[in-house]
């Protein structure tokens, strides 16, 4: 086997921790392939997959965060304009902050500080929709094409729905406190040991905000996979069913959870026969939108410009709904 | 004194809290710790990333929690 293969399946896939977790299902006395025992596999063979995954990804990601602050993106993307700018605002949102809630302090400094629209929405749209670690979860659960190929698109939307934002020039639709708010610049640099403190400390608040939704995801995906007839879900969200994007974008847009704890429940979906377009919409639509932060980015933009966001993005990943699904046999 | 934390309610922003509480205790200072959620306010101290710290109005400290002895330096005259 090669090298990368092995990593593949050992360090990512966690092929030993899945043997091990069989040999545990085995020494309480069940059956690994009924459905008690099945259930049993799949959920603590995932959580303990993913808490490890996370630990290391977040620590390895903070790492690389600290050294660009928010300032210093600002910075960055100052007096640039144009697809180039959009595109590096994307890129560079994906190595910022992994919550939708750190968005809005950043929104009012990148608009204060009059970077336009476009570039601000391109970078507001990418940060929570494609991280490192997300992009290295799926790799684990899917494969790196489909992983690469979500990162893909994640930056398509984030760059195609700001440039359409900034088209719209709305720029007087944001809240006056927001283009009134001081500017305040820092230069500060870590120092290594600063920048590992830092990367803890991200590992145990980020650990500590999601470890409920993991719970939650693998147990709603340990559900699907051993106790929901695959017939059940085929006639709701089957790959013959025209309305499964717009089911799975529709359901998943208020809910508010980390990208963490809709991965196992995408596993257990594609398992089912869902098409992949439909779980990736479902997991954008998670991730990317969320009734708490509509509603905090209600008080920094006015309803047009609010209602403008929410149709690009629920546009865009309907869109990539419909395309993956009809491209699934090139990943799966 | 009036010490601001900015945050909105982190764990990051109840420890700086208390950090700026002991560090001004320590030094005798008699000092109003005040906790500033608002993210409309927060913004009006031009602050991206939060925990922040203000010392009578004047930002001194964003995006990071800093020790007992730090704040100790920035409160000292």
């Amino acid at each position: 086997m090669s090298i990368f293969g092995w990593i593949n399946d050992q360090l990512l896939r966690m092929q030993w921790l899945a043997d091990a977790v069989t040999e545990g299902v085995l020494a309480v006395g069940l059956d690994p392939a009924s459905r008690i025992g099945g259930s049993v596999h799949f959920f603590v063979y995932d959580v303990i997959k993913i808490f490890i995954l996370l630990s290391v990804l977040i620590f390895l990601i903070s790492v690389v965060q600290s050294y660009f602050p928010p300032e210093r993106t600002r910075r960055i993307l100052g007096g640039r304009s144009g697809i180039w700018a959009n595109t590096l605002a994307a890129l560079l949102g994906t190595i910022t902050p992994f919550c939708s809630c750190s968005s809005i302090p950043l929104f009012i400094g990148f608009t204060a500080a009059r970077l336009p629209l476009a570039i601000t929405f391109s970078f507001l749209i990418s940060s929570p929709l494609v991280d490192l670690a997300s992009v290295i979860l799926l790799a684990s659960i899917f494969n790196w094409s489909i992983a690469l190929a979500y990162v893909f698109v994640g930056l398509v939307v984030a760059v195609v729905g700001g440039t359409l934002i900034g088209r719209a020039g709305m720029e007087d639709q944001v809240a006056d406190f927001v283009r009134n708010a001081p500017v305040h610049d820092t230069d500060e640099t870590m120092m290594w040991r600063e920048r590992l403190r830092y990367a803890r400390d991200q590992v145990l608040e980020i650990m500590h905000r999601v470890w409920l939704y993991v719970l939650i995801g693998v147990g709603i995906g340990a559900a699907i996979h051993n106790w929901v007839p695959e017939a059940v879900i085929g006639s709701l969200l089957g790959q013959d069913k025209w309305w499964s994007v717009p089911v799975a974008t529709v359901i998943g847009v208020p809910m508010y959870a980390d990208i963490f704890g809709t991965l196992p429940i995408a596993e257990a979906l594609i398992g089912k026969g869902v098409g992949l377009g439909t779980v990736l919409a479902f997991m954008m639509a998670v991730t990317a939108l969320s009734l708490p932060s509509i509603i905090m980015l209600k008080r920094v933009v006015k309803l047009p410009l609010l209602a403008l966001f929410l149709t690009v993005v629920t546009g865009g990943i309907l869109g990539i709904g419909f395309l993956f699904n009809a491209l699934t046999h090139w990943f799966i | 004194m009036i010490i601001k934390i900015l945050g909105s309610g982190c764990k990051k922003c109840v420890t700086l809290g208390n950090n700026a509480k002991a560090a001004a205790e320590a030094m005798g200072k008699d000092a109003e710790i005040v906790k500033v959620t608002d993210f409309a306010q927060i913004a009006g101290y031009g602050v991206m990333s939060t925990p922040g710290l203000v010392i009578d109005e004047k930002l001194a400290a964003s995006g990071k929690v800093l020790s007992v002895a730090e704040i100790s330096a920035l409160l000292s005259p």
